[in-house]
Parts: structure tokens; C-alpha cells; sequence
């Protein structure tokens, strides 16, 4: 139908081949990085007993989320460590807290800038669509150009595909706070820093927790595709299920993600409210 | 009255080309022909007023009239198109954006909103202490000042509480207790009891006078309730489509009402709560004076039409009420002196009420009053006027049947 066909493909490799090898040593420096974050986190978490690990956890979601998560903890823990599945298991939750880290740390002031400038905000948008409904295998492409196989291309791909809930929760969050709340805090002669670490955050702070809850949630679920270029941890183990067509395998690291996500979606849900419940 | 805040001349478009739309209103274009033709809202238009220190302000209107939003001009949360606003001698609209900041923290209590616009994450106290935690004034300080306006509005006991544990009327005394502890003068309140229900509000406007009788606050109220701004006004400006139609006390607006609008508005009104003995009272055709021999003065009742006069000295004092009948009857008796003395026999106690009586407590004085008029005076017992029977009734036929509409005028919530 067309004499000529539009090069995507060619311009999409062209960049990526001349990002990688005029940018080489930026990624390298940012591979060794992310690499050390998960690394020391791991090792940390492996360095304790498990039933240290299990106890802290335990701690956490009693405090956050009350004594029937926290029992629930317990028994699906050690249910992991009965299997043989700890050092994935501890893989991936160090994988997966990496990756939130780091989506905090860029879609947080992204999100608060969206909220406070339309302008950002449509540019941004159409960016966060693309992200989010691009099939996910597809970050593991230039992921892998960029940091070759292994831990640090899961974290990014991981990373990629669970920053936009955060930046669009948290913008969503701070541009409902009540306009009265901030002419408020106009009237009162508040700096625009007053403003939003007095009024705007902690008003949208529930919505912006739930945005930190919907990004690993979807973390956990980039995590096994991850596994894919070798990211490890879980996703290694319901690979190989499938590869072997070993079902009892697959289902049981399968089902050690279900409690890891019920764990963490329990946890950071909790924090979100913890506030409401005290007022009730 | 000292000056407080003096706007000239105000202006406010909202849209993308002020400048057409205030040359078309120059051009004596309407708000509605502006929005049809230029797509640009005229939020305030041409206004112009003073507001007295230590005085309640109240701007009144309808949705839609623009009193919100020239509230919102007086401390810049809304840009003015043109015009000027001096407040204390400065004009805010030639402020930079932090002067603007240093300005709002030292002039301006902040303001209290309709839907309270407390912080939900913070307690009361901590609530309370939101303006002077904005001044970086130290904890212990802030905590001991807010205690005490705590106290003041009533809230004691309930400091650590957080809002959504409180009722409307108690957190709408939380924003009031909020613009209370600035250390500033002028209160801006925009429809602050207008979420309440009636009995509340009834109760919150009454504690507000109290304080203010206490803080001496230099307050403009935004309301769109008649009752509401003529029980808190000192003086009132009625808005309509971003102009002010008139600025006056309640009694003024009621008894020479500016235009049409302001008439068919305030008919509505309760006017024997409203009106003044001062307000209905008419003008003294004459008086007799101390020196007068009793021929003089049944001359001048009989000149005027009169069954008695009001007898008062040179400066004006009140000394009595003499009876024509009497006076006739005196003058027969002693029809061959050459002049006649008046005796005190003839002087009678008049009936006499002060020109800040509200009409209700002045009709009783009136029932209750065997004859004569009733004498109005100032506040150094100087004669001002006198009520007439007719002046009452006519006051009250003006009213006849206003007061259910002011029943459904109460229950109305303004939507925007």
C-alpha cells in the first residue's frame, strides 16, 4: 500500500545503540549503584535469621495493619522458609523495595510539580500513558542494552513500569486538596514550602499512599517477568516452572509472591491510613 | 473613624483579555453583553468604598453578585485587574509577591471560610497555632496564646481533638479561633456561618459580637443572609453583578434604599427588629419654650394643628408636654389677667425614648403612652423628633408581609 515504510524501529535502535556507547560509562556508574543497593540490601536481609526477618516483619504489620496480617505474616513466612524459597523470596523483596525506593525518590517531586504546573502536567501525561500501557516485556530490551543481563536491568525495567501510579496519585492527590485549605494558608501568609509540607502533602498524603501501594504492587508483578533477563528471586522459580513444565514448582513460588504482595499491599496500605483511624 | 482599608476604583475580569473587557465596561457595555461577546467574566466591577477601623463590614448579595470575590481582592488571593487597595496607607496592589507575604502575616488574621477549610491532619490546637507556626514564632509560646483563644470561643477541653470528631459550629470556632490569635486587625470572613443550620448560626453571630466587643477586630463579612448582615453590620454594601448598590447602616438601607434592587431586597426584611425610634421618628413642627406665656403657646399648637405640645429649653432640653385642652381651659379661668403665669399643674411628664430603640420595645413605650406623642432623644437628652401614630403603622404596613419570606430567606444555602 505505501512505497516506503516509517523507519520506528531503525530510529528506536539508532538511539538506544548511541546512547549506549556515548553514555557507556553513565550507565556503568548507575548499574554499579543500583547494583550496590540491592546487594547490601539482600545480603543484609540474609545476613539475619530468618526468624529474626520474620519477627521484624511480624513487628511492622502488627503496628501498621493489626494482629491478623501480622499473624498472617508469620504463618506464610515461615510457610516460605518450609519450602526452601527464603533466598528468593528475600531476592525479590530486595529487588522490589529497591525499585520503590528509587520510584519514590523520581516520582515524588515529578508528581508535586505536575500538581503545581499545568503545563508539566499535559506534557507529562501522554509520557505516562505510553508507559503504562506498553506491554511490559518491552522494557526489558533497552534495559538489558543498557545494563546488561542480571539484577540491575530488573530493577530498572521494575522501576520504569511502576513509577507512573505514583507521579499520577500523588499529582491527583495534592490538586484535591480543598481549595479553601490552600487559600487558607494563602491568607495566612504562608511560603509556598509552608504551604505544601504543612497543607498540601499531609492533606493528599492518603492519596499519595495509595499510589505508593498501586506502584509495588506493580512492581512485584514487572519482578517475575524480570526474571526473564535474569533479574533472579522469585520470578527465576515460576520460570522454570513453566519451562520444565514443572507445575508444582511454578505454584509454589507463585504462591510465596501472593503472600510477599498481601504482606506489602497490607503494610503500605496501612500507612496511608493510619491517620483516619485515629480520628474515628 | 480612622481609615482601614479605602478601595478606588476595583476592577476584576477573569479570562484571557482584561483589557477589552474594561474598555467595553467603560464603554457602559453590561457584565452579560461582555461574557456573550468577549467570553470574559466581570467579577468586580467599579468599586469603591471605605471600611472604618473596628467596624463590621459586611459585604451582602446574591450568588453571582461578586461579594466573595472582592473579599478575595482585599488580600490579593485573586489579582485585581485595575484599581487600587490601601490598607493602613499601603497599596497592596503595587505589592511584590513576598511583600504581599510579610504583608498578610502582620495585617491580616487570615480569613474564615464557609466550609471551616481546617487542616483534617491536625488537632485543634495545633490548628489554632497554624498562623503564628507560619510567623516561626516558638512552640511554647504559640501553645500558651492559642490556649487562651481556645478558651475564648468556647473550645476548652477539646484541644487535642482532631476536626472530624467535632460538630460544624465547633469547627467553624476553630477557624474563628484560628484568625483570633494573629497578631493582625482585619478579620475577613466569607460566608462563615452560612453552613450552619439556624439556631447555630444564630448563636455563632451573637458570640462573634461579644468578641469582637472584646478583640476590636476590623472585620469584613461576606454573607448572602439580609438577617445575618443587618444583626452584624455596622454598615452594609449590598452588591449586584460586581457593583455596589449602596453602602450604609442597616436603618439607612432600609429607610432610603439606593435603587429598586435594594428596595425589592430588602423588603423582605424584618423591620421592627431592624428599624430605630430615630430611624421612624418625624420632625418637631414645634416646641414651646420656658418663657412662653400661655396665649404664645396655645397660638403655636392651634398654628400646627396640635392636641398638646412639647415644652423644651433653648438647647433643645426636654422639660415637659402641655395639653391644649388644658391650656384652653387654664386660659378661660384667668381670661381677665393681663398675663397669665403657667403653672406647673399644666407641665406633664412626657413619654420619651432614646433614638437607638429598636421600633418593638419603642411600640410599647407608645401603647403605654395615655396621650401625647412620644419624644425621641440623643444621647444627651437633646429632642430630636417625635413618634406619631401614623409613623409606627406605616413603618409595620411596609412590612405586612415580609415576614414569612424572611422564614424561607433564612433556610436558603448560596450553591456556589
Amino acid at each position: 500500500m505505501f512505497p516506503f515504510r516509517i523507519p520506528i524501529k531503525d530510529w528506536i535502535s539508532a538511539a538506544v545503540d548511541y546512547l549506549v556507547s556515548e553514555l557507556g560509562t553513565v550507565f556503568d556508574g548507575f548499574s554499579a549503584f543500583i547494583f550496590f543497593l540491592v546487594n547490601n540490601l539482600k545480603d543484609g536481609m540474609l545476613f539475619l535469621h530468618p526468624l529474626i526477618l520474620i519477627a521484624i516483619i511480624a513487628f511492622l504489620t502488627y503496628k501498621m495493619a493489626g494482629w491478623q496480617i501480622a499473624l498472617f505474616s508469620v504463618a506464610g513466612l515461615l510457610l516460605t522458609e518450609n519450602i526452601g524459597m527464603w533466598v528468593p523470596f528475600v531476592e525479590t523483596l530486595s529487588l522490589v523495595l529497591t525499585a520503590e525506593i528509587l520510584v519514590m525518590i523520581v516520582g515524588l517531586p515529578l508528581g508535586i510539580y505536575a500538581a503545581r504546573s499545568n503545563k508539566f502536567n499535559t506534557f507529562i501525561r501522554p509520557i505516562l500513558d505510553f508507559m503504562q500501557t506498553m506491554p511490559a516485556f518491552v522494557y526489558l530490551i533497552p534495559a538489558v542494552m543498557f545494563f546488561g543481563l542480571g539484577l540491575v536491568p530488573g530493577v530498572v525495567a521494575t522501576f520504569v513500569f511502576a513509577l507512573p501510579p505514583l507521579i499520577r496519585l500523588t499529582n491527583l492527590g495534592i490538586r484535591q486538596v480543598p481549595k479553601e485549605l490552600t487559600e487558607a494558608a494563602d491568607a495566612f501568609g504562608a511560603t509556598n514550602l509552608q504551604k505544601l509540607f504543612k497543607v498540601q502533602i499531609p492533606v493528599a498524603k492518603p492519596t499519595i499512599m495509595a499510589g505508593v501501594n498501586q506502584s509495588i504492587m506493580l512492581g512485584l508483578s514487572m519482578v517475575v517477568i524480570a526474571a526473564m533477563i535474569g533479574a533472579g528471586g522469585l520470578g527465576t522459580n515460576v520460570l522454570r516452572g513453566i519451562q520444565r513444565l514443572q507445575v508444582g514448582e511454578g505454584f509454589e513460588a507463585g504462591l510465596v509472591v501472593v503472600i510477599l504482595a498481601i504482606i506489602l499491599d497490607r503494610l503500605t496500605a496501612g500507612l496511608g491510613q493510619r491517620k483516619k483511624v485515629k480520628q474515628e | 473613624m480612622k481609615e482601614k482599608i479605602v478601595v478606588r476604583n476595583l476592577y476584576k475580569v477573569f479570562g484571557r483579555q482584561p483589557g477589552k473587557a474594561l474598555k467595553a465596561l467603560s464603554e457602559g457595555k453590561s457584565k452579560a453583553d461582555i461574557l456573550r461577546e468577549y467570553n470574559q467574566v466581570v467579577g468586580v466591577n467599579n468599586v469603591t468604598f471605605t471600611v472604618y477601623e473596628r467596624e463590621i463590614f459586611v459585604l451582602m448579595g446574591l450568588s453571582g453578585s461578586g461579594k466573595s470575590t472582592l473579599e478575595r481582592l482585599l488580600n490579593r488571593l485573586h489579582e485585581p485587574t485595575s484599581g487600587e487597595i490601601i490598607i493602613e496607607g499601603t497599596d497592596i496592589t503595587k505589592l511584590s509577591k513576598k511583600e504581599l507575604r510579610e504583608f498578610r502575616r502582620n495585617h491580616f488574621c487570615g480569613m474564615v471560610f464557609q466550609n471551616f477549610a481546617i487542616l483534617p491532619h491536625r488537632t485543634v490546637l495545633e490548628n489554632v497555632e497554624f498562623g503564628l507556626e507560619l510567623k516561626g514564632i516558638a512552640r511554647q509560646e504559640r501553645r500558651e496564646r492559642a490556649m487562651k483563644v481556645i478558651e475564648q470561643v468556647g473550645l476548652t477541653g477539646n484541644e487535642d481533638s482532631y476536626p472530624s470528631e467535632l460538630s460544624g459550629g465547633m469547627q467553624q470556632r476553630v477557624g474563628l479561633a484560628r484568625g483570633l490569635l494573629a497578631d493582625a486587625s482585619i478579620l475577613l470572613m466569607d460566608e462563615a456561618f452560612s453552613a450552619l443550620d439556624p439556631l447555630i448560626r444564630r448563636q455563632m453571630q451573637d458570640e462573634l459580637l461579644e468578641l469582637q466587643d472584646k478583640m476590636q477586630k476590623t472585620i469584613v463579612f461576606v454573607t448572602h443572609d439580609l438577617d445575618e448582615a443587618f444583626r452584624l453590620g455596622d454598615r452594609i454594601a449590598i452588591m449586584k453583578d460586581g457593583r455596589i448598590e449602596q453602602v450604609g447602616a442597616a436603618e439607612e438601607i432600609i429607610s432610603t434604599p439606593a435603587s429598586d434592587y435594594v428596595r425589592a431586597f430588602v423588603e423582605d426584611m424584618n423591620r421592627v427588629a431592624i428599624l430605630t425610634a430615630g430611624s421612624i421618628m418625624e420632625p418637631v413642627r414645634d416646641t414651646a419654650f420656658p418663657g412662653d406665656g400661655p396665649r404664645t403657646i396655645l397660638r403655636k399648637i392651634r398654628k400646627n394643628n396640635l392636641t398638646g405640645i412639647l415644652l423644651a429649653d433653648t438647647k433643645r432640653k426636654l422639660k415637659g408636654y402641655i395639653r391644649a385642652e388644658e391650656l384652653v381651659s387654664h386660659i378661660n379661668k384667668h381670661r381677665e389677667m393681663e398675663k397669665i403665669p403657667l403653672i406647673p399643674e399644666l407641665i406633664h411628664q412626657p413619654s420619651v425614648v432614646h433614638n437607638d430603640l429598636p421600633l418593638n420595645e419603642v411600640i410599647n413605650t407608645y401603647n403605654n403612652t395615655e396621650f401625647g406623642p412620644v419624644a425621641v432623644v440623643d444621647d444627651n437628652d437633646r429632642l430630636q423628633g417625635v413618634i406619631v401614630k401614623g409613623a409606627i403603622i406605616g413603618a409595620l404596613a411596609e412590612n405586612a408581609d415580609g415576614g414569612s419570606a424572611v422564614e424561607n430567606g433564612r433556610e436558603d444555602k448560596e450553591t456556589n
